[in-house]
């Protein structure tokens, strides 16, 4: 499979069973809402019915009165000192602009008031009792609007951005950039063909199956212990001390195993509220989130417009491309300047092959409604979308295939992406991606639309895509690795597994380095007392980031063995090497075990053989992939419906076959949901109509037909054993895929999500392909 | 009030309240493999058996299980150990979270089913929503241990 890597690995690449699969399938209580307290107070926030007010009034009295309420509090209770909930490292990006609760209310669910209570039932009467009335002021409601308008969701002058990304609450501004390389006019006049297209992309929730949830307790030393279900541990610990202003000394976060996460959880959206209560009251206390609070008061997706022009020369070289984003950061500035950066950086950088000039401005606005965050792709499925569609109309218009265009204007290995902050292309095999998934799905086997019965036709389209591993020169990734009583290994990560497999795979990294069996190595994490620092698992980070550190860490654990080995084998350390199960001098004739060496270490010893290795890197070496799909389009309802997805994908070394493959099946499936049936609809008070799974529809078993994925795989020399990333970049080829499959079907280009069976019905009326049916 | 049921194979009696679920009342029963997902009965995570059958536990009023035996996936271990093993070797479980209601309801297809095809699994399971695996690992553990289980039949 990997033809660049030169060794065959003995654990890694293989497909490992994860060290946590049987107690999940078996049902075991592992999860924050098992393993914490049921008698403990019940949090609840009542939530603001008005797009943008100011309370002028809150009565608690009543609902104090009701047996077993604890207690209610208000913007006048909390810390007026902002922050942002965004899980990034300090100083970050994202505007302090948020308070615990604040007097403006600025969308439709934005929290008023904390309310805790004996009971849940109690806490859901409270709810009911508290009487607030409100200022009801007009609200920013249209993101195009957003910009300059005298209407600002954020007048106050506590206002504070940390970072130069063009922010300004003045103009309603989350970040503003202009970026530029060669000379773009002149490249676009000496074009023959331009194509130019806008697509937008809606505010999708990450709708992992175990909502926000977070528990808090005092521990023995009078310290804060928060318990969540959090992608990021040590900046939960950052936030909830700015959000309460007291020191982090005094906070100890750590989580149990996470039902999901795509990024949701990169936001502290539970985290503060439990912790101001248990902080306040001195007593336990859990906040879960409903559904619907998922729904309609989380960290979804960036709802983008993204206008992109394409020109290419007669042969079809594509040498010009200007893009421009406009972002919904709603009414809090979460992951706004920063998702924004790759609807541009990972669409426009899959083609520096021939590329001369381009251009890449972007406005991200507040707005009075939800708050996004980060989600799986982080700003790139949107940039992909508008760009591999223009391409593939490009392609249409040229009278070139789909497949060729791509294969004059990939990027390809050693090219020097200027768009991709002029990093080069360490490790492509996108030339191998396309040639497979093309061969796999016989893309010039038939027309690119055939029928299949009278009002069903199946058409074929294609996308390509790329993400990082990591953000360059900022993501901080750790391990501690040490050897244990009875010669095994135990890791302890701050990387947190959130159904991914990362603590299996970073611990087929120790049983690989160390030359031992995976059951030899036990695995701890993530405990911001106990764990290393790592920036936690986002940004498709872990395996490649904190990887490296485990190898690393490795490394000098074996050196340490070694020199305690080689005095008690009373040889001098350059004599003696680490093997499987011992120390030996290097003629072989003298061993002391593992097993040995850990006693020894544990009597008179004054040298610790434990190790901990801190990783940064200063790229951040993108994974490629190629998807093709075959849609079944009826004619007469408008339906579609994915019969064949083909995949072909390049993470560098596949760590783990198994979970690189779930990762690429799983985010196919996103993305099909995010094509053709998740939807956000902004009512006209600002509220959220898809506030349940019954209205934001995933895709289901019975939505999807094949998956034909497979790997082809590249060798990233700066990565952990040649790898790079894979959790991301799976969910950013079904859009542009589908977007163009539907073309083919109807000679229509659909720019907007969902492709509901009403737009594909009107592209087909539109379209005039099937009149004579 | 009170009520009087069969839990995993031990009787039990417990006050309730007339509008308590039985989702909520088998976690407060420390059955912590019952999952809340959604609020509307879409997602399955919280199926356990009544009587043998499936249902949805957030759409069943515990009062409804009055004199009825019901059973969850801790009262399925070793089943659940066997059957999961092939979802675990597929890589399928993933953050696991709906591995519980999914569980349920793959042993329920078993043993109504024992050789079902490709779509009547996806149809049988259609009601068991997953957000990470994508469906196909699932299916390739579901289908392997169906092709075990006939095996074990045909050595018997």
């Amino acid at each position: 499979m990997s033809k660049l890597s030169q060794k065959e690995y003995r654990v890694v690449t293989k497909p490992i069973r994860k060290l946590d699969a049987m107690q999940l399938v078996t049902g075991q209580a592992v999860y924050t809402d098992d393993v914490t307290p049921q008698d403990c107070l019940v949090v609840k926030l009542l939530r603001s019915p008005h797009a943008h007010a100011l309370i002028t009034d809150i009565d608690t009295e009543k609902a104090m009165a009701v047996p077993g309420a604890v207690a209610v509090y208000t913007y006048k209770d909390v810390p007026q000192e902002r922050f942002t909930t965004a899980g990034q490292t300090y100083p970050e990006p994202s505007a302090y602009d948020r308070l615990l609760l604040d007097r403006r209310v600025r969308f439709v669910g934005d929290p008023v008031a904390i309310i805790a209570a004996e009971t849940k039932e109690a806490a859901e009467m409270m709810l009911a009792r508290v009487k607030v009335s409100y200022e009801v002021l007009p609200a920013v409601l249209d993101f195009h609007t957003a910009k300059d308008n005298e209407l600002l969701v954020h007048p106050e002058d506590n206002w504070r951005s940390l970072c130069p990304v063009g922010a300004d609450n003045r103009r309603n501004l989350v970040a503003h950039e202009e970026d530029s390389w060669g000379d773009l006019d002149k490249t676009f006049a000496q074009c023959s063909q331009i194509v130019e297209k806008t697509v937008h992309c809606k505010a999708n929730n990450q709708a992992m199956m175990e909502t926000f949830r977070t528990y808090c307790e005092i521990d023995t030393y009078g310290r804060l212990h928060v318990i969540s279900s959090t992608q990021i541990i040590f900046h939960v610990r950052r936030i909830v001390s700015n959000a309460l202003g007291i020191p982090k000394s005094k906070i100890r976060v750590t989580k149990p195993r996470i039902g999901g996460g795509f990024g949701a959880k990169q936001s502290v959206v539970a985290e503060i509220y439990p912790a101001f209560v248990t902080w306040k009251t001195k007593r336990p206390s859990k906040l879960v989130y409903t559904r619907e609070e998922c729904q309609i008061a989380a960290s979804p997706r960036h709802e983008m417009e993204v206008h992109v022009k394409v020109g290419a020369d007669a042969q079809g070289h594509i040498r010009a491309m200007d893009m421009y984003t406009l972002s919904n950061s709603g009414a809090y500035s979460e992951h706004g300047p920063t998702t924004v950066g790759l609807s541009g950086h990972k669409s426009i950088s899959l083609y520096a092959n021939q590329l001369q000039a381009y251009r890449f401005n972007y406005d991200v606005v507040y707005t009075n409604l939800q708050s996004a965050g980060a989600f799986r792709g982080y700003g790139a499925p949107q940039g992909i979308f508008a760009v591999e569609s223009a391409v593939n109309e490009l392609a249409d218009r040229l009278g070139i295939s789909p497949v060729a265009i791509r294969e004059i204007n990939m990027t390809r290995e050693g090219n020097v992406i200027r768009s991709y902050y002029g990093e080069t292309a360490t490790s492509c095999a996108l030339d191998r991606c396309l040639q497979r998934a093309k061969e796999k799905i016989g893309w010039d086997d038939t027309c690119l639309c055939t029928k299949v019965d009278d009002h069903t036709v199946r058409a074929k389209g294609m996308a390509i895509a790329m993400q990082g591993s990591g953000i360059s020169n900022v993501d901080v990734g750790s391990a501690t690795v040490r050897l244990t009583e009875d010669g095994g290994y135990a890791l302890v990560i701050g990387a947190a597994d959130m159904g991914t497999g990362c603590d299996t795979i970073l611990a087929q990294m120790v049983a690989e380095m160390m030359e031992c069996e995976m059951s030899d190595v036990t695995v701890y994490s993530a405990d911001t007392d106990f764990s290393p620092y790592d920036s936690g698992s986002y940004a498709s980070s872990t395996t490649y980031v904190t990887g490296k550190a485990v190898e690393r860490a490795c490394l000098e654990l074996q050196e340490k063995i070694c020199a305690l080995g080689a005095g008690m084998l009373e040889l001098p350390e350059e004599q003696v090497m680490f093997t499987a199960d011992a120390v030996r001098s290097e003629d072989g004739s003298k061993a002391v075990s593992l097993t040995e060496i850990a006693t020894k270490s544990m009597c008179g010893n004054t040298e610790a053989l434990q190790v901990t290795a801190t990783h940064s890197s200063p790229t951040s070496p993108p994974p490629y992939m190629v998807g093709m799909v075959e849609l079944d389009i009826d004619i007469e309802t408008g339906e579609a419906m994915v019969v064949n997805y083909v995949a072909v994908a390049d993470c560098g070394t596949v760590i783990n076959e198994n979970l690189a493959r779930i990762q690429l099946e799983g985010g196919i499936v996103q993305g099909i949901g995010m094509a053709l049936y998740e939807n956000v609809t902004y009512m006209k008070d600002g509220s959220i109509a898809e506030n349940s799974l019954m209205e934001y529809k995933i895709p289901s078993r019975m939505d999807i037909g094949k998956l034909d994925v497979e790997f082809e795989s590249s060798f990233e020399p700066s990565g952990p054993f040649g790898a790079k990333s894979i959790g991301e970049l799976v969910i950013d080829t079904p859009v542009p895929a589908i977007a163009h499959a539907i073309y083919e079907a109807t000679g229509v280009w659909l720019t907007e999500l969902p492709f509901t069976p009403e737009k594909i019905l009107e592209a087909v009326e539109q379209g005039g392909k099937y009149k004579n049916n | 009030m009170e009520l009087k049921f069969t839990l995993n194979e031990v009787p039990r009696v417990v006050e309730i309240s007339a509008d308590t679920l039985l989702l909520d009342l088998l976690r407060s029963m420390k059955c912590y493999s019952v999952k809340r997902g959604c609020e509307t009965g879409n997602c399955g995570l919280c199926t356990v058996f009544v009587d043998e059958r499936p249902v949805l536990s957030c759409s069943t009023l515990a009062a409804r299980v009055e004199g009825r035996s019901v059973v969850t996936l801790e009262g399925l271990r070793e089943e659940a150990e066997e059957y999961g093993a092939y979802i675990a070797d597929e890589g399928a479980e993933q953050c696991g979270f709906c591995n519980p209601g999914l569980m349920m309801n793959a042993i329920a297809l078993y043993r109504e089913n024992p050789e079902a095809t490709d779509d009547e699994i996806k149809e049988y399971l259609a009601g068991n929503l997953c957000r990470c695996s994508g469906y196909e690992g699932q299916l390739r553990g579901i289908r392997s241990y169906l092709e075990f289980k006939k095996g074990e039949v045909r050595h018997e």
